[in-house]
């Protein structure tokens, strides 16, 4: 490895820049749902305490595809079944905190083996396996990104349309139950809604990656806001950044996406952090 | 007797875990009326609350609230104040939004705020004496600030039967009377019952109608006069019970109910 490698693996598409975006815009548009997607759940994941569980079903979903890829049917549906299972399981076995930490204890590496089995025994291209931990968008093809899209816009209008009882579900459950919120309803819905964007992002980013999306621009939309809409625009702007930032500047050179997106949402967390931490002082010190 | 009662139970009866707390319970609600429900850890206080709004059921007996059976989980009519947890400090909502819960926390559809809804909501952040606080981010509040907030979310639907499950737990003195003055304001003005679970009669003391008191798998119905004294609580326990005056407070000695446990139980029922 010398320099000229570096570069050329950071920035040798410059050149045919136009080109190669017009080839993965269906991508960019996946990213882009997902990230927005992603920051709003998330404000959700954080105030009910499931970043583990996000962990949990990107596990499974990562073994719902890899077993599609074994026997030869579509990966993107064997992402959703797997993900979908491992909600529910964690949805109906989990409903205490404490409980649940333990089922995604169990279901975790039993997800993982299952998928490094069916991996182990596949034949394919090799690099489509890998992929599903690590996330290679561009590798997907554009059928599949069509199924991705729009299962992202799906998530997000049902999202919006039971914001206002999961946000009194997720703030204090005894007090919306009494008020007649269905409140087992909200959170099975709630955890579907999860599943399918986990399998969105398991092909985007791969299962092990996940949480750079559904967990990071919510925390760092956290530490700088507190306002009902403030909070989710802002984790909702990170995450869209984050993801077509990515896109965008892994196709400039051959490295894989998953690492520019996790960056660019790490950097944001960082820079959030540290207004935070000012902000606190100066209150403080006022 | 009367028709208009918000809350009428007849003959009920709860079980835990196949064993039976208590049964044959008669109790009338009047408007305007505050009734404080003492006992303690385990007797299933907070389940009798849970039971009128229908997110529990009884083992036998039947609960008439606001004039109709209790059928379905939850009843948005009936105001439900629980008691005071610290919210998370990173939770992302301001104090109106908690009192905005009440309003329109239980309605699906794009959350998108009416012109109505704002005014229900200031109003209400008016009446509980948190206007100035309401746009302060809510996990900044102090527990009392909080508690007026959920006092304000308790009472969105101006409702005729109040339920109270600890309010005070874990107050000050002065935020304890704030909160129990908001709560007798509500009952004067709307006329409503209101149902009080505590531990420490105190607060209320004066301004209690009648206790239902529960321990050891019976209970005791009447003026605090009648229930609070040493004969009736060493009756009701089987075991020597003193009520002690002093300074306008009232102590009960000796009643098995340690303060720690309690907090416990209060967990463990919801679960």
């Amino acid at each position: 490895m010398n320099w000229s490698d570096v570069g050329n693996a950071l920035f040798g598409g410059v050149s045919q820049y136009g080109a190669i975006l017009e080839l993965v815009q269906n991508s960019v548009y996946a990213g882009a749902i997902l990230g927005l997607v992603g920051g709003l759940i998330g404000v959700f994941v954080m105030q009910r305490d499931m970043a583990f569980a996000v962990h949990g079903i990107s596990e499974l979903s990562f073994a719902g595809a890899a077993v599609a890829l074994l026997i030869g049917v579509d990966v993107v549906s064997g992402s959703i079944v797997g993900s979908l299972i491992a909600a529910a399981l964690i949805g109906v076995l989990g409903a205490r905190a404490r409980d649940r930490n333990s089922i995604i204890g169990v279901l975790m590496p039993f997800g993982l083996g299952v998928g490094i089995l069916a991996l182990s025994l596949y034949n394919g291209r090799s690099a489509t396996r890998f992929s599903l931990l690590t996330g290679q968008i561009v590798s997907v093809q554009s059928g599949q990104l069509g199924w991705l899209v729009a299962i992202g816009a799906v998530v997000l209008v049902a999202l919006l349309l039971i914001w206002r009882p999961l946000r009194f579900d997720s703030l204090d459950p005894q007090s919306a139950a009494a008020r007649g919120v269905n409140t087992t309803a909200v959170s099975l819905v709630f955890m579907l809604l999860l599943g399918l964007i986990v399998a969105v992002a398991v092909h985007i980013i791969g299962a092990l990656l996940v949480m750079a999306l559904l967990v990071t621009p919510a925390a760092a939309a956290m530490r700088v806001a507190s306002g009902p809409l403030s909070v989710p625009v802002l984790a909702a702007l990170f995450g869209f950044v984050s993801a077509v930032g990515g896109v965008l500047l892994a196709v400039a050179g051959t490295l894989p996406v998953s690492p520019y997106i996790t960056s660019i949402s790490f950097l944001i967390y960082l820079v959030c952090r540290v207004i935070g931490a000012r902000r606190d002082r100066t209150t403080r010190a006022a | 007797m009367s028709a208009a009662a918000p809350l009428r139970i007849h003959g009920a009866a709860l079980e835990r875990g196949g064993r039976e707390l208590w049964s044959g319970l008669d109790l009338e609600v009047e408007p305007g009326e505050l009734v404080a429900v003492l006992g303690p850890s385990g007797s299933g206080k907070t389940t009798l609350l849970r039971a009128i709004l229908g997110l529990e059921r009884l083992s036998a007996g039947s609960i008439e609230a606001l004039g109709e059976p209790v059928r379905r989980a939850g009843n948005r009519h009936i105001g439900y104040i629980p008691q005071q947890r610290p919210l998370p400090r990173e939770t992302p909502l301001r104090g109106r939004d908690i009192v905005g819960l009440g309003v329109d926390g239980h309605r699906l559809g794009l959350p998108l705020s009416r012109k109505k809804d704002r005014a229900r909501i200031d109003d209400l952040l008016e009446a509980v004496g948190a206007t100035a606080f309401g746009d302060r981010p809510v996990g900044l509040l102090s527990g009392g600030e909080q508690q007026r907030l959920r006092v304000g979310q308790a009472l969105a639907d101006n409702p005729a039967l109040l339920l109270c499950d600890e309010p005070l737990t874990s107050l000050d003195l002065a935020n304890q009377q704030a909160v129990v003055r908001l709560i007798d304001r509500h009952r004067r003005e709307r006329d409503a019952a209101v149902l009080l679970v505590t531990h420490d009669i105190n607060p209320v003391l004066t301004r209690v109608d009648r206790i239902l008191y529960i321990a050891n798998g019976r209970f005791t119905l009447g003026t605090p006069d009648e229930v609070l004294t040493t004969e009736t609580l060493t009756a009701l326990y089987g075991a020597p019970v003193y009520v002690v005056r002093a300074g306008g407070q009232l102590i009960v000695v000796g009643a098995p109910d340690a303060d720690e446990a309690h907090h416990h139980h209060h967990d463990e029922d919801h679960a």
